[in-house]
């Protein structure tokens, strides 16, 4: 039986890119092992349903996609928290029997994309929760959120989970879209190369107009107001370059508002393992440097999916492909014809896809003007309580990095890691000293998640703890 | 050309930051000079830790004044640095550790630091958070730590205050005798130009010596630290192993440093680059036998960082042979704890002022004999 530590290739993610990425790699006949922290494949796209309710909304790609990967050679280590990968390459896991180690010759990081909120004062009260967080809800439990909901923010995930509240009968009070409607106008071409998705927003957008949601275009949300909870939402329009007009505020009463502001790459592993990166506002924010097969600064590792650029789920299985296939011909399982040959449609469907997630990127992203309106004491980072006012003290002081910041401020010290406030940290520093180059990010370190001690440690006994030698007296 | 400072200082840790801060302030038109940012190498991601427990013994002297210098850091440095004086325990749970414990304890005291051997009872009274199993306690009032990472901060203020020229993100390429005194090129190609120096590298001194076409080899540790959440306080002191392989304590705002130098990976050229998972099990496995109610925390964070030793463990503190006006300070062993004592003796040295305990002389060090003064 061969080793059940030792594989040719680890996959870290089981979205659309790590199973794409494990099926290909597989295929060629490399020995490959595939990771996530969820108990079934999929990732955030084709979560997979925990209640019957879910189960009613489920997408058929998903059910495809796992059954396939289940047909497959692919070692499947799911329920996983990954807490630390070094020396090309170790894996340590938290698994459901305890610590777990594997060795792979080779490693594919494709672990998705978080979600970006940008800060307003009361946007950490309950009852704001990201986009991501409702689609999670819709998706596993079928569960509404709230009475009375507001869907705020940018991109095609706000009228995706509009359209969700309201087929699973729940009630949104208002969609409030950063992009005007010169914005989308401007989009649509670009959007209309994938026929599909474009039929399917038209489709949200029925239903939303069925249900005459009041739907506010170049508006953002400015405040969250209430005593323990969210009671009212405060909405401002926005002029072209994303500054509030404070003037025309008003009120909508809400019990649950649902807001993001696009996606950041999750791309932590390509970070700790000191990947070179460039920060690449369309792709949200910093990406890991890759060839057009994933192949990242460091031998071997590969990074691919939303993890290594936000650019969809298509786009996503795609570069999952390509790097399954580097990572076997890199591994001499497949001729470097084999893998061209393969490679090519991948490559010809690549054009396309960028022009589509480059029009959906400009939707999503950030205005610049939202940034800068973002008011000094409203908290930036939510682990720490660190508003906008003590990080550009901490420049005053002479911060001029993010780490440094970091540092002076305890911003993104939690156990978030910095992953909720990274980029708007990054964009406010930027906005009194340079370059988000300059500023860079904050140096990737272990663990990737937080992890308990109880369950690091395990039960031991003192005399086996390879204590090393006392340093001299 | 006529230099525009009196005096440059290379390298903005504990040590250069310090001399810098202090010959300032009596006078010298001082520059500072560092690659990255202020106090981000060991001064800035060290565990803080004020203790005579793990300070070498030759040193004891020197850290016990230091420490009186931490405690009251508000007052001279005039900034925060979130320093906390509490009782330390240094534990035995072995045989072998109590063996070690009552030798070394011994000689610390006679060096002059104030620690008693006390029993497991004893040692749960002054740590209610103690797991089962000690033995023997060493017990030092003389401890506490420091918020390490405000280092930077508190000193950048100081520094400014002082008036010294701060130049971060500057690496010095270079250094020449020029003009009655030394020429610093930069990476930038910008020349700066004083009529003193000090090197003050950290694990860099190595490189840096070479400027002067000395070879001192300096050894690299990389140690590992790891951070958890915040949690309800779990211990009130600091807490330390025989074998110094442990540190542990509280910050008032909740969360846990845990150390005691376990080796990760990395180099001069890369930093602390990555961990080694088996040895942060180790060092955190000792961590909660120690202090049990950790468990119930998570890690949130580790990181690695780089430390200088000498060939012979002891400091580097003094002029730079055959070199008029120009020294070196560093490779001192828990260095962050005695780091400003010993750099006000070496600030002194360079402001003509008799040192009050004796400075650790770069001779001894020399790979090869030192060149003769250039005429
Ligand atoms: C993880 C860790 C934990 C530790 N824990 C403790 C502890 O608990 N208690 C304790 O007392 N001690 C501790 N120490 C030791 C202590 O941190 C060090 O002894 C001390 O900080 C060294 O200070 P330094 O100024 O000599 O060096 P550093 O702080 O390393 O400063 C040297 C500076 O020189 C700069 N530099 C290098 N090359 C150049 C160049 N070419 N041009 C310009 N600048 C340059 C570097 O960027 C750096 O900022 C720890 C060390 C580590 C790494």
């Amino acid at each position: 039986m061969s080793d059940p530590t030792v594989f040719d290739l680890a996959v870290i993610g089981a979205g659309p890119a790590g199973c794409a990425a494990a099926i290909a790699a597989a295929e060629a006949g490399a020995r490959v092992v595939l990771f996530d922290e969820q108990e079934e494949a999929g990732g955030q796209i084709y979560r997979a349903p925990r209640t019957p309710a879910g189960r009613a909304c489920v997408e058929r790609d998903g059910e495809t996609l796992r059954s396939t990967l289940a047909a497959s050679d692919v070692a499947l280590r799911l329920g996983r928290r990954i807490w630390s990968v070094t020396e090309r390459f170790r894996i340590d896991a938290l698994g459901p029997d305890g610590p777990e180690t594997v060795r792979a010759q080779a490693l594919v990081a494709a672990t998705g994309a978080y979600e970006r909120i940008v800060p307003f004062p009361g946007w950490t009260l309950p009852g704001v929760i990201g986009l991501a967080a409702a689609t999670v809800l819709l998706k596993t439990e079928g569960r509404v959120p709230g009475r009375r909901i507001v869907v705020a923010g940018a991109g095609p995930l706000l009228a995706a989970v509009a359209a969700k509240i309201l087929a699973a009968g729940g009630c949104v009070v208002g969609l409030v879209d950063v992009s005007s409607p010169a914005d989308w106008l401007r989009a649509t071409p670009r959007l209309a190369t994938k026929p599909s998705l474009l039929a399917q927003g038209a489709a949200w957008a029925a239903r939303i107009a069925a249900a005459r949601v009041p739907v506010l275009f170049g508006h953002a949300v400015v405040a969250a107001e209430g005593e323990t909870a969210l009671t009212r939402v405060g909405v401002a329009p926005l002029s072209r370059n994303g500054a509030p007009d404070l003037a025309r505020l008003r009120w909508e009463e809400a019990d649950v508002m649902a807001v993001g502001n696009g996606l950041v790459p999750g791309g932590e592993i390509a970070k700790v393992l000191r990947a070179e990166h460039v920060h690449v506002p369309e792709r949200g924010g910093w990406v890991p440097k890759r060839d057009r097969w994933g192949r990242t600064t460091i031998p071997r590792l590969y990074a691919a999916g939303d993890g290594a650029g936000i650019a969809g789920a298509g786009p996503a299985a795609r570069t999952g492909r390509l790097a399954g296939l580097a990572a076997a011909h890199d591994l001499g399982f497949s001729g470097a014809e084999a893998v061209e040959v393969a490679g090519r449609t991948a490559f010809r469907e690549a054009g396309r896809d960028r022009r589509f997630s480059d029009a959906v990127s400009r939707l999503m992203m950030p205005r610049a003007g939202q940034i800068a309106a973002v008011p000094a004491e409203t908290v930036v980072c939510r682990c720490e309580d660190v508003t906008r006012a003590e990080i550009e003290e901490a420049v005053q002081a002479g911060a001029r990095t993010l780490d440094q910041v970091k540092a002076f401020t305890r911003c993104g010290m939690g156990p978030c890691q910095g992953r909720m406030c990274g980029e708007t940290a990054g964009d406010i520093v930027t906005l009194q000293v340079g370059t988000r180059g300059a500023v860079g990010w904050w140096t990737g370190r272990p663990p990737l998640r937080p992890v308990p001690l109880a369950d690091l440690v395990g039960t031991f006994d003192y005399g086996d703890i390879p204590v090393p030698k006392p340093a001299p007296l | 050309m006529i230099p525009s400072y009196d005096l440059a200082v290379v390298g903005a840790g504990v040590h250069g930051g310090t001399v810098a801060l202090l010959c300032a302030r009596a006078g010298l038109k001082t520059v500072l000079v560092e690659r990255g940012d202020l106090f981000r190498e060991a001064s800035g991601v060290n565990a803080g830790t004020l203790t005579m427990q793990m300070t070498r013994v030759a040193l004891i002297p020197y850290a016990l004044r230091a420490h009186a210098m931490w405690a009251s850091a508000r007052d001279w440095l005039g900034h925060d640095v979130g320093v906390v004086v509490c009782d330390g325990l240094s534990l035995a749970f072995t045989e072998g550790e109590e063996e070690l414990l009552a030798y070394r304890a011994g000689r610390r005291r006679e060096a002059g630091a104030p620690i008693e051997l006390v029993g497991p009872a004893r040692a749960a009274e002054i740590e209610p958070g103690l797991g089962p199993g000690v033995r023997l306690a060493g017990y030092c009032r003389v401890d506490g730590f420091a918020n390490a990472y405000l280092s930077g901060l508190a000193y950048g203020a100081a520094l400014r205050e002082a008036g010294v020229a701060i130049r971060d993100n500057t690496p010095v390429t270079a250094v020449e005798p020029s003009g009655g005194g030394y020429a610093l090129t930069t990476k930038t190609g910008e020349t700066i130009r004083a009529r003193r120096i000090v090197l003050a590298g950290g694990v860099w001194l190595e490189p840096m010596l070479s400027w002067f076409g000395l070879r001192v080899p300096i050894k690299v540790l990389v140690n590992q630290l790891g951070v958890t959440e915040r949690m309800a306080p779990v211990m009130r002191t600091v807490v330390g192993i025989a074998s110094g392989l442990l540190s542990l304590k509280q910050y008032p705002h909740g969360t846990v440093v845990i150390g005691g130098g376990w080796q990760g990976r990395g180099d001069r050229e890369r930093g602390g680059v990555e961990l080694a998972p088996e040895s942060l099990i180790g060092n955190i496995r000792l961590a909660c036998h120690a202090v049990p109610g950790l468990a119930a925390s998570r890690l949130a964070r580790a990181w690695a960082g780089l430390e200088a030793e000498t060939a012979d463990a002891l400091p580097i503190a003094g002029p730079i042979p055959g070199h008029e006006d120009a020294y070196a300070i560093g490779s001192v062993h828990s260095g962050y704890t005695s780091g400003p004592y010993i750099a006000a003796l070496l600030a002194d040295r360079i402001l003509g002022r008799e040192p009050a305990l004796p400075l650790f002389p770069l001779d001894r060090l020399l790979a090869e004999p030192a060149p003769t003064v250039p005429a």
